[in-house]
């Protein structure tokens, strides 16, 4: 525990000394509060048109028309966002000759994977709560409920944990960075996208295909839908990205 | 203190090294040697842990490095040829974080890291960020890091290489201030460092083992005689013949300032040579003996001479 600690320190420290996570940040949250003003402006505009009529109006639901459509675009954003944040955590180890030490002390490889997944982790989290400041205008001069809320961000921190999970594995795999992030970017898009190929196929590979990819399982969760299955399929998604990493070191210092 | 035994590793279908096996006992300096490419690096890295090897056995203290790699890393502190170092951080921060996964319990960390700069003389950049001091100053860092949790064994890959004359200078002494509480192997391709600082060498080349030894045994192996360089006021052919005459002396030869007399192995002459020069009155001037430099040592062993 305290050799993960020790690597996590050190790559918050990799984060915040360095210009990434300010600008990561930054970029997201403007980009969060364009759609998040956009969003507001419509359901305000869409508010004054439905009050002539109290049957629709009754129908107006900022969860479903302001939160569900913001979480879908946030998704996106980290979608763009997460290969960057990860891209460096193992490439430049070995670029700069790092990885030597970290593999000559006694630390596992586990411990200094898990130690680079947690770091990762924490600057999603602040990303995620800092969008949260938003919500407070929403709290004060509506009312929206609060658990669809919970599990949207729930949502949107599990798919952000298979994500960086997926952009450890790159990292691992390329001592580039920018290839890096540019495949960990391909392949998550590929899986977001995957449902698309099932509107086409048929019979078992319809259901395979619309299980794996990342799109359907947040679907749910950002209508405010609790599924079990869409946990373990991120928690998956993320434990099989690890395994993979630790697979990647383990054999390039056997070959 | 570090046994190796047929040591084998392969990159593919490259020998890198093969069935290498030396050892060197506690407290000593050995010098590990070689050209370019010979499977130096790649053998510190096995006995660091860094890469597991294909075949063979290395040991640490007692410990298997392929069974008990953590045991191994935690008494053993590696230098590695391009030093590990983190660009963004303070030269302190860099030792303290190090110090950390070395597993220093966190009450004597403080303590540790302090040691460390002052050992390596750090203290002027301490707080200064890595990416912005000297080539020298980096090098002590490295050195730094590898002492920090005060390892039974060091691991040095070409320790004083990018460094100027005074720092070198410095770094040696440090070395050579480590020996005895520390086991010390060390990559070089200075030769004279090794004269200096070490109490043997390992020699490889492409991978093979050519020779290993302390400097008198291997010195002694390659060189079939003893001798002395002579000095004398009375120089000319007359002076050789007359030291040829001396019982024992097989070979007189002379040069620019003065004789070489070579004997068989194993007698010891000289006593008779320094009568013989009273007696006669050759008025001696200087008189040493003639060491088998590092210099011919390697180039011998490295050119296909006779493995030990």
């Amino acid at each position: 525990m305290k050799n993960i600690w020790a690597i996590y320190k050190k790559e918050i420290k990799a984060y915040f000394a360095s210009p990434i996570a300010y600008v990561v940040i930054t970029v997201f949250l403007v980009l969060v509060g364009f759609f998040f003003y956009s969003l507001i402006w419509w359901f305000n505009a869409q508010s004054v048109q439905m009050a002539r009529n109290p049957y629709y109006f009754q129908q107006m639901n900022i969860n479903q028309m302001v939160y569900s459509p913001l979480f879908h675009n946030i998704s996106i954003i980290l979608l763009l966002m997460i290969p960057l944040l990860t891209m460096r955590l193992f490439s430049e180890e070995k670029k700069i000759n790092t990885d030597e030490l970290l593999y000559t002390s006694p630390l596992s490889i586990s411990q200094i994977i898990l130690g680079k997944y947690l770091a990762s982790l924490f600057v999603l989290v602040v990303m995620l709560l800092l969008t949260g400041i938003l919500s407070i205008f929403i709290f004060a001069y509506g009312n929206p409920e609060f658990v669809p809320l919970l599990n949207g961000y729930l949502g949107l921190f599990l798919m952000g944990a298979a994500f960086i999970a997926a952009g450890i594995f790159f990292s691992s795999l390329t001592e580039n960075q920018i290839v890096s992030a540019i495949l960990t970017f391909g392949v998550l898009l590929l899986f977001w996208i995957l449902n698309w190929a099932s509107y086409s196929a048929g019979g078992i590979w319809k259901s395979v295909l619309n299980y794996l990819s990342i799109f359907q399982h947040f679907d749910d969760l950002t209508k405010g839908i609790l599924d079990t299955t869409d946990i373990v399929y991120y928690v998956s998604f993320a434990l099989f990205g690890l395994f993979l990493t630790h697979s990647v070191i383990q054999s390039r210092r056997w070959r | 203190m570090i046994e190796v035994e047929h040591l084998t590793k392969k990159y593919g279908d490259l020998m890198a090294i093969r069935d290498l096996s030396f050892k060197v006992e506690r407290g000593n300096i050995w010098g590990l040697l070689g050209p370019n490419a010979a499977g130096k690096t790649t053998t510190m890295r096995i006995l660091t842990g860094y890469l597991p090897a294909t075949d063979g056995k290395a040991r640490v203290a007692g410990f298997d490095v392929f069974e008990q790699p953590n045991e191994v890393k935690k008494i053993i502190g590696y230098l590695p040829e391009n030093v590990p170092l983190y660009p963004d951080m303070t030269v302190h921060s860099f030792l303290s974080f190090v110090a950390e996964i070395k597993q220093i319990p966190s009450a004597k960390r403080k303590e540790a890291v302090e040691k460390a700069i002052e050992i390596s003389g750090l203290e002027s950049v301490r707080g200064r960020l890595i990416r912005n001091i000297s080539r020298g100053f980096k090098q002590r860092v490295g050195i730094a890091q590898c002492l920090i949790h005060d390892p039974q064994v060091l691991v040095l890959d070409e320790p004083t290489i990018g460094l100027d004359p005074a720092q070198i200078i410095e770094i040696r002494k440090l070395i050579t201030s480590l020996k005895g509480e520390h086991t010390i192997i060390l990559s070089t391709h200075i030769l004279a460092e090794v004269t200096q600082t070490c109490d043997g060498v390992v020699i490889i080349n492409e991978g093979l083992l050519m020779a290993s030894g302390s400097l008198e045994e291997l010195t002694a192996s390659f060189s079939q005689n003893e001798g002395i360089f002579l000095k004398l006021k009375k120089g000319g052919e007359e002076t050789s013949l007359l030291l040829k005459s001396i019982p024992g002396v097989d070979q007189v030869a002379r040069e620019d300032d003065g004789f070489t007399l070579e004997w068989a192995r194993g007698k010891d002459i000289r006593d008779d040579i320094t009568k013989f020069i009273v007696e006669k009155d050759l008025g001696l001037v200087e008189m040493r003996p003639l060491a088998m430099n590092i210099e011919d040592l390697y180039l011998r062993v490295i050119s296909g001479g006779v493995e030990q």
